[in-house]
């Protein structure tokens, strides 16, 4: 879908903005909204682009850096804080050789930090996507961040 | 020993498909919605009053109440809201009630829209809640098709429609104003109060906004009656109350449970208990919540009890902190998650928290002084008396009730270790 048939499907009233943010930046493989993809909104939706910034810079399910193909976001509130996510995080980053709010040179992942993402009954927890992956342990980490790398 | 949990809400879980309306129908489903057609729109306000039900999102206003605003605001056009946003730490029921018995939320709903003469409905549910979003578009879909949404409603000639409305990731959306902001299309920030959504909600139009759970409780109480309903839990608690358990425990879960058991009961019971290093402290409600003791844990769920003791039972959630972790580092935590979801638009909430975290940190490095333990007992004060949302106001609640309850935890940070912690 490009951004004309999200707005026709969508329709260009103001309470479809954060929607068709979504699925814009969905379309993109670099994850994020660019200042071309803004004005484009703008104009699409014609609201000022002031107003589209404020929006997509609000939220944190936008970007408007590059990141990987695969933002890998881990929780770090206290429930997943005190089932071990930062022992999570420490296998991320020497699995990825980076750091947090980095992205790796083949621009195949990014670490973010997230609240909660909802799912503390399988803390520690972190999303990929759209998929949630709970109990985490050293193990599983290798084996999900494998299979995403051979995607 | 007595029975500590109570399938109310919970009852259809695992037994019904989700995704089959004809299941629900055939577990009695859709059945209060037809009652309640056949009832005057004040009758259904009436039984939801003497029900005693009181709003499950946090703030525990009586929900008839709200109807009733709604219902008399002269309006022709009037909005019905469902809170799905569920941002605070450590709660999950109403990710379970929309996956697990997506109906039971959807009838509530349409019974409050035809109670308050509402003809437009949105579920606002947080963007990451992906197969919650699936699942409730199906239902709404279903619902459709066997007429118990969209026009003429059973045949009655009352119309009403539901919106999936999905988040983009922001914990002050779940605050109503922001939540509605969102929905316009602006950022998540808060404004002024009142006017109240009763009267001037979504688009300027009278709203009625509740949460997913306060919603799934309407078809038990048009079913069983208010007066029925009311027997369950306590003089001041009625119902149930669905617990995200979670943290340190055996057993991390939802579990449903009539108001009056104790933490403990929870914990040990339908949880399994702690974890083998035991109790250090248990946060109540998430990250805006207290955190108590392990010998406090004794209290009921109970609004009264809470209320009496300065505390707020929020969204029930239960989190278990085990010793492995020390008071300072989940405080700590705490602080910057509020930090990092401050909409930055009033002054207090903004730099407030900012410097209760530099203050903070001196204790963290075992530099604190006695002045700076003033210093932040006032700014705490601040803090919770002129943010203008609800987010600032309950920021520094886990740092007080630590300061109050752990005092050695903040005399250990000080340079000299005479200084008096209340
Ligand atoms: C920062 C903040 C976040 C909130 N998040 C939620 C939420 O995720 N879900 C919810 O139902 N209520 C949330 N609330 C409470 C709502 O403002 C509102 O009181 C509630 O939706 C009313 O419904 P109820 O009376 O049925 O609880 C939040 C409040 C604040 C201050
Ligand atoms: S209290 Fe905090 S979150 Fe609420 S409006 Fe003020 S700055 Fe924004
Ligand atoms: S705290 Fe990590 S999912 Fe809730």
């Amino acid at each position: 879908m490009d951004l004309n048939e999200i707005v026709r499907t969508r329709g260009n009233t103001p309470d479809q903005l954060v929607g068709v943010l979504r699925d814009l930046q969905k379309t993109k493989s670099r994850n994020y909204l660019c200042d071309e993809d803004l004005e484009a909104v703008a104009e699409a939706m014609k609201l000022p682009e002031s107003h589209v910034y404020s929006v997509a810079t609000f939220y944190s399910l936008f970007s408007t850096k590059p990141r990987g193909k695969f933002v890998i976001m881990l929780c770090r509130d206290v429930p997943c804080h005190v089932n071990g996510a930062f022992d999570i995080r420490d296998a991320l980053e020497t699995l990825l050789q980076i750091n947090m709010g980095e992205t790796t040179r083949d621009g195949i992942f990014s670490l973010e930090y997230t609240s909660c993402l909802g799912h503390c009954e399988l803390a520690p927890v972190i999303q990929i996507d759209d998929r949630i992956y709970g109990n985490l342990n050293k193990q599983k980490l290798e084996q999900i961040i494998a299979d995403y790398r051979r995607r | 020993m007595e029975q500590i949990e109570y399938k109310l809400l919970t009852r259809r879980f695992d037994i019904i498909d989700a995704l089959s309306i004809d299941d629900y129908i055939a577990q009695g489903g859709y059945t209060a919605l037809a009652a309640a057609m056949k009832m005057k729109p004040e009758e259904i306000v009436e039984e939801v009053k003497l029900s005693g039900l009181r709003g499950r999102g946090g703030a525990a206003f009586p929900v008839g109440l709200k109807m009733d605003s709604v219902r008399k605001a002269d309006s022709e056009v009037k909005y019905l809201i469902c809170n799905a946003d569920e941002g605070e730490p450590g709660n999950f029921k109403d990710r379970y009630l929309m996956e697990k018995d997506p109906h039971q939320v959807l009838e509530g709903m349409i019974i409050c829209s035809a109670a308050v003469g509402a003809h437009k409905g949105y579920i606002f549910i947080r963007g990451e809640y992906t197969r919650s979003i699936y699942i409730m578009s199906s239902a709404v879909q279903a619902a459709l098709e066997k007429g118990f949404l969209g026009k003429n409603i059973l045949g009655t000639g009352h119309d009403f429609e539901i919106e999936i409305y999905t988040g983009a990731g922001s914990y002050v959306c779940g605050e109503e104003f922001a939540l509605m902001l969102c929905i316009e299309g602006n950022p998540a920030r808060s404004t002024y109060k009142p006017p109240f959504p009763t009267t001037e909600g979504l688009f300027g139009k009278p709203t009625q906004i509740n949460n997913v759970e306060s919603f799934a409780n309407i078809p038990s109480i048009i079913s069983m009656t208010g007066a029925e309903y009311s027997k369950i839990g306590t003089k001041d608690s009625k119902g149930t109350k669905l617990v995200s358990l979670c943290g340190n425990v055996v057993k991390k879960g939802l579990y449903e449970v009539p108001f009056g058991v104790s933490i403990r009961d929870v914990i040990d019971g339908p949880g399994g208990g702690p974890l083998q290093d035991g109790i250090l402290m248990v946060q109540i409600g998430g990250a805006s919540g207290p955190c108590l003791p392990p010998d406090m844990l004794d209290i009921p769920l109970d609004y009264k009890t809470f209320a009496d003791q300065g505390l707020s039972l929020g969204s029930g959630a239960i989190i278990v902190i085990d010793r492995r972790f020390g008071v300072l580092d989940i405080v700590r935590n705490t602080l910057k998650f509020f930090k990092h979801e401050s909409c930055g638009k009033c002054t207090p909430c903004r730099e407030g928290i900012y410097h209760l975290l530099i203050l903070f940190d001196k204790f963290i490095l075992g530099q604190a002084e006695q002045k700076d333990l003033d210093t932040m007992m006032q700014l705490i004060e601040t803090v919770e008396q002129t943010s203008i949302c609800g987010l600032g106001q309950a920021a520094p609640t886990a740092l007080k009730t630590t300061l109050h309850y752990f005092p050695q935890a903040y005399m250990s940070g000080m340079r000299t270790n005479r200084s008096r912690v209340i």
